[in-house]
């Protein structure tokens, strides 16, 4: 099998179109990188999907954990201690397994134990809360003379949210989010490995990869690609991110634009 | 444990769950928790002097030096960690077993990677096919030990290279002008000074590794996580005196609450130690807790 066959029959087999037996034996190197690109397109699934929602529900956060009013504190503060407290590991099976009890006294419950669905909902809140943390901590270093600014304006309440405090809070957050975005790309390879059953073997690169090594005893070719995927998927978001960081810095001198400092930490 | 345990279905619902909470294979449960802690009381130290070499490497005046403390840095922090867990386990494992059978079998003339197998001769096996089963389990938890401490040393690396450079340069500059040489200014100026900088970095760097115990599980080591997925899951009359439904969800809501206590307790442990190292220091901490004072 040339390697062009092998591309058309195995690129979209983690979302089921294609070739349904996995190889056997015999692994040739275009196999394992394209059955491990393959699974990326759930990587990239999982970080779009809960970057995006997550988004907005840390926003809703960080402004609860900085509010005076503790009925709105309280709530913000524990759940973002909770999922920065503990284990993500530990959360996805906790997650998947509360699901599977719901389900079985719920049937509104059942796609919830599915991958797509459950450990998305796991890693949105995951995501929401270190992401709300940082936006909290730039909620907090906001310049004062800024919102004294507004107000000597005649700025307040919502549109003096919406057009100084938020503007200024993405600013100065922006760098650190980047990295909480890299971790979160990173974190997904832990899906298929806390109880989430990858159904009909259609898995994330980290799956394919280990279903490799296992299979070859030979751990030097398959992780190797999986880290080369991972590297590339990095890079392209420190793209997208960098992009963004220009805009929300335009309108400030070139010499005091804050640069996207790289700090990786890829445990969580 | 109890006496009144020998016919547990004749208990009462209190009387039950002491009896089924004090069970032999909850002990092991229990037991694998000490395993956790193990493995963070002996990690943290090797981490850390990983690091500490890491770090010094990196900043060695010797370039290939230089060259390959960078890299370790660079490259174990690039990659996805679960990546480098899967990959150092069985990576170790085969050079370990690769180098003891160059020694113990020179005779051998087959190669060692036959198609899909890794195959080396029977006395080179590690451990030993007849060796206890202790062996077996403690060697499985020194590789994930020694994987714990590569990657984790990487982040202490960058964290103490950082905390070295942090240090202001007039120390050394003055130390230099009271004639102490390069190994004495850093031994005797530096180091002593760094670890207020590092500090912060490192206690981050705790608890991301209390974060990271889990995948113990995935190194095929028997800890909380493979206990309570055995314990929780559903138990017949038949297999156990104690049988109950599906409750892992419970035993997950227990894992939760013992790493969420843990964080918390370490959080005021560090807090202590960075007033303690802050004492004396010419930081703004050290400045307010001087303020503070007088």
């Amino acid at each position: 099998m040339s390697c062009i066959d092998t591309i058309q029959s195995y690129a979209l087999r983690s979302i089921g179109i294609g070739e349904r037996l996995l190889p056997r034996s015999d692994f040739t190197l275009c196999e394992q990188v394209t059955l491990i690109g393959s699974g990326m397109i759930w990587n990239i699934y999982f970080g779009v999907m809960a970057l995006l929602l997550g988004f907005g529900f840390a926003i809703a956060l960080a402004v609860g954990k900085a509010s005076s009013n503790a009925i709105a504190r309280k709530p913000a503060q524990w759940f973002i201690f909770i999922f920065r407290g503990s284990p993500l590991f530990i959360q996805f099976f906790f997650g998947y397994f509360l699901f599977l009890s719901l389900k079985s006294s719920f049937p509104f419950f059942a796609p919830f134990t599915a991958a797509w669905l459950g450990a998305l909902i796991v890693l949105f809140c995951n995501t929401a809360a270190y992401s709300a943390e940082i936006f909290y901590g730039a909620l907090l270093s906001i310049p004062k003379g800024d919102i004294e600014a507004a107000d000597a304006y005649g700025l307040s309440g919502f549109s003096r949210f919406r057009r100084i405090t938020l503007p200024t809070m993405l600013r100065l957050a922006w760098p650190a989010y980047t990295n909480e975005a890299i971790f979160l790309f990173h974190a997904t390879a832990l899906v298929f490995f806390s109880g989430f059953p990858a159904w009909q073997q259609r898995g994330d690169a980290l799956y394919y990869a280990s279903y490799f090594a296992d299979k070859t005893f030979n751990p030097f070719v398959p992780y190797p690609i999986l880290a080369g995927y991972f590297i590339l998927l990095t890079l392209v978001v420190i793209g997208v991110f960098g992009f963004v960081n220009g805009r929300l810095n335009r309108h400030l001198p070139q010499n005091m634009k804050k640069k996207i400092r790289l700090r990786l930490n890829l445990i969580r | 444990m109890f006496e009144f345990c020998a016919a547990p279905d004749t208990l009462d619902s209190l009387r039950w769950t002491a009896c089924y909470l004090s069970n032999g294979v909850h002990m092991s449960f229990y037991g694998a928790f000490v395993k956790v802690l193990l493995l963070l009381a002996v990690t943290a130290p090797v981490a850390l002097g990983f690091g500490f070499v890491g770090a010094m490497a990196a900043r060695a005046p010797f370039a290939p030096l230089r060259w390959f403390g960078k890299s370790y840095i660079a490259l174990v922090r690039g990659v996805p960690d679960i990546a480098f867990f899967l990959f150092f386990v069985i990576a170790l494992d085969q050079a370990i077993e690769w180098l003891r059978h160059k020694a113990l079998c020179p005779d051998w003339d087959q190669p060692i990677r036959q198609g899909n197998d890794f195959v080396v001769c029977q006395a080179a096996k590690m451990p030993l096919g007849n060796a206890a089963q202790w062996v077996h389990e403690s060697y499985g938890f020194a590789l994930a030990v020694v994987t714990f401490a590569i990657v984790f040393g990487a982040f202490a690396a960058n964290v103490l290279f950082g905390a070295m450079r942090a240090v202001p340069h007039a120390q050394l500059e003055t130390a230099a002008a009271y004639g102490m040489s390069r190994r004495q200014t850093f031994w005797r100026v530096l180091v002593p000074q760094m670890w207020v900088f590092a500090l912060p970095g490192l206690s981050n760097l705790w608890m991301v590794l209390i974060k990271a115990t889990p995948l113990l599980f995935l190194l095929g080591v028997e800890d909380i996580v493979y206990w309570a997925r055995e314990l929780g899951g559903t138990k017949t009359p038949r297999f156990t005196d104690y049988p109950h439904g599906d409750w892992r969800m419970w035993y997950f809501l227990a894992l939760l609450v013992f790493y969420l206590a843990f964080t918390k307790f370490s959080e005021s442990v560090l807090d202590r130690i960075m007033a303690r190292l802050t004492k004396g220091q010419a930081t703004a901490g050290g400045e307010a807790q001087r303020k503070a004072a007088a």
